[in-house]
């Protein structure tokens, strides 16, 4: 209990850096997996063709590999990024091939009859989708949106090999520099679990406040 | 309001050698129908005879293949004629100055019964919050459902639903409404109070296209009842006329059989003249 109380700072910096990763990668992820779902279901072939190719690319290839490419890679042809911002950009790259599928499948679980409701109100495609279809849609994707959340909290660990202290590298560096591996990873890994239960309670909660015009 | 304004802009809708196929199926094969204001309309015909394309058609929901589609002066040309921009200004003209009432209803389920009222004059007329509440807590008491102002659509029955989508068509003050089978997907004792609210609005001199097999309906709101088949108008007349005396051969199969369907009139009461002389006919 020592290496707790000793290296407490140390992980909460960590904990506040895994946070940070995780939070600002998923509103990244949503604020371009939404476009990317729009172009998804557009009637323009060239858009769709665009968001195919990416969800493939990015849903296709191992997230490690893209967090690398990003650090390792990029400086190859002069493009310098410092480690938390490298990690994030590969994490919101990542994050929103899949929440782009997540909000595509809320979109399309819309019946086609709310859409011609509006549609033949003259209602405006924007304010069709923010006022009709975007509350119904969240309702439904908000399941496997929590989820993924939370799959990106988990996923944020890669970033240690980037050389970014977040939870995981520092329970490694507290494990190498006093042999306590068990406890430190095991304070890591309750710090994640933390985290992603309160993501779960939120969750619950929103689904619960979007659920009631439908009790 | 009916008969009057008999100038050229006496038709509120105009409908001229409309097509549309979906696929190899031809499902309008040249309609050709007039609607003028303050007129109530009811299409009749056999499932599958294109009834919803056609209604559909009128504001262009449905992209007819060819033809031309005039509503409250507003035309859009059917097959490519038109360019893309103003084509969808034509659209958007028809649709602000028509309302359509669902068979099931599409209320907003996320909204309450004045939510959904009040959507389209708040996000489509740009009217001020409290103007459409007030216009929309008006419009659900016309359909007698102040009391379910704040109920969602979830908790409300199925005629209930079907007043509320009347109201929500009403609030964007139409100057024509169109139902496809407003209570098709109703309990048969629920026709009745969306019925009565038609009627009023028909008495109004609202101009109205009612895709329906209600008899009743058609005999006592109705100015004209337009029968299709296989795509085509088949016959058009006054609903007694028609509802009486249908003269072509389907026509009078059709309504031998939706007849049926409606409770038979009281064994001493109306002259049980309709089905001897739908005998007679045949
Ligand atoms: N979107 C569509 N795609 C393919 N076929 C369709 C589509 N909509 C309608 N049809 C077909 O077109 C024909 C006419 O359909 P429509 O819905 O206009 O008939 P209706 O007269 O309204 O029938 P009902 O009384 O059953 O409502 C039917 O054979 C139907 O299956
Ligand atoms: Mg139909």
């Amino acid at each position: 209990m020592d290496l707790v109380v000793q290296d407490f700072p140390q992980l909460l910096e960590a904990m506040g850096i895994t946070l940070l990763l995780g939070v600002v990668s998923f509103v990244l992820g949503c604020a371009l997996g939404l476009p990317l779902a729009l172009a998804r279901i557009s009637g323009y072939r060239l858009l769709r063709g665009v968001a195919i190719a990416y969800v493939s690319v990015f849903r296709g290839t191992p997230l490690l590999i893209q967090i690398m490419l990003v650090y390792y890679g990029l400086p190859q042809l002069g493009v310098m990024i410092e480690p938390v911002p490298s990690a994030i950009l590969a994490l919101t790259l990542y994050a929103a091939a899949y929440l782009s599928e997540n909000f595509r499948a809320g979109v399309i679980a819309v019946d086609r009859g709310q859409w011609e409701a509006a549609q033949s109100m003259g209602m405006p495609y924007g304010r069709l989708l923010r006022r009709i279809v975007a509350p119904q849609a969240v309702r439904v994707a908000l399941p496997p949106i929590g989820s993924r959340f939370i799959a990106l909290m988990k996923d944020t660990s890669l970033a240690s090999v980037v050389t970014v202290v977040e939870l995981t590298r520092a329970a490694e560096s507290i494990g190498s520099s006093t042999f306590r591996y068990m406890e430190a990873f095991a304070v890591a890994g309750l710090a994640y679990w933390l985290i992603n239960t309160l993501l779960s309670v939120g969750q619950g909660a929103l689904e619960r406040r979007l659920g009631r015009a439908y009790a | 309001m009916r008969d009057d304004d008999k100038g050229g802009g006496a038709d509120r809708i105009a409908i001229r050698a409309l097509h549309k196929r979906f696929g190899a199926l031809e499902v309008l094969k040249g309609v050709d129908l007039t609607v003028a204001r303050g007129e109530v309309v009811v299409v009749m015909g056999p499932s599958g005879s294109g009834k919803t394309t056609l209604i559909r058609c009128m504001n262009l929901l449905e992209e007819p293949d060819a033809g031309t589609v005039t509503v409250c002066g507003r035309t859009v040309e059917c097959g490519g004629a038109m360019r893309r921009r103003e084509r969808a200004r034509q659209v958007r003209a028809i649709r602000h100055r028509t309302a359509m009432v669902f068979q099931q209803f599409n209320l907003f389920p996320h909204l309450t019964a004045l939510g959904n009222v009040a959507e389209g004059p708040l996000s489509v007329r740009g009217m001020p919050r409290e103007a459409a509440r007030v216009l929309g807590l008006g419009l659900l008491d016309r359909v007698g459902l102040a009391d379910k102002a704040d109920e969602y659509p979830a908790r409300l029955s199925g005629g209930q639903k079907q007043r509320v989508a009347i109201a929500r068509a009403l609030a964007m003050e139409p100057e024509v409404v169109l139902f496809d089978e407003p209570t098709s997907a109703l309990d048969p004792e629920l026709h009745a109070e969306v019925l009565a609210v038609m009627r009023e609005l028909a008495r109004d001199g609202m101009t109205m296209v009612v895709v329906t097999h209600e008899v009743q309906f058609a005999r006592e709101a109705a100015d004209r009842v337009v029968f299709m088949d296989g795509g085509v108008v088949l016959e058009s007349g006054p609903p007694q006329e028609f509802l009486n005396h249908p003269v072509h051969p389907r026509a009078q199969a059709f309504l031998r059989l939706v007849a049926h369907d409606t409770p038979a009139p009281p064994p001493g009461g109306e002259p049980p003249a309709r089905p001897a002389r739908w005998e007679h006919a045949r």
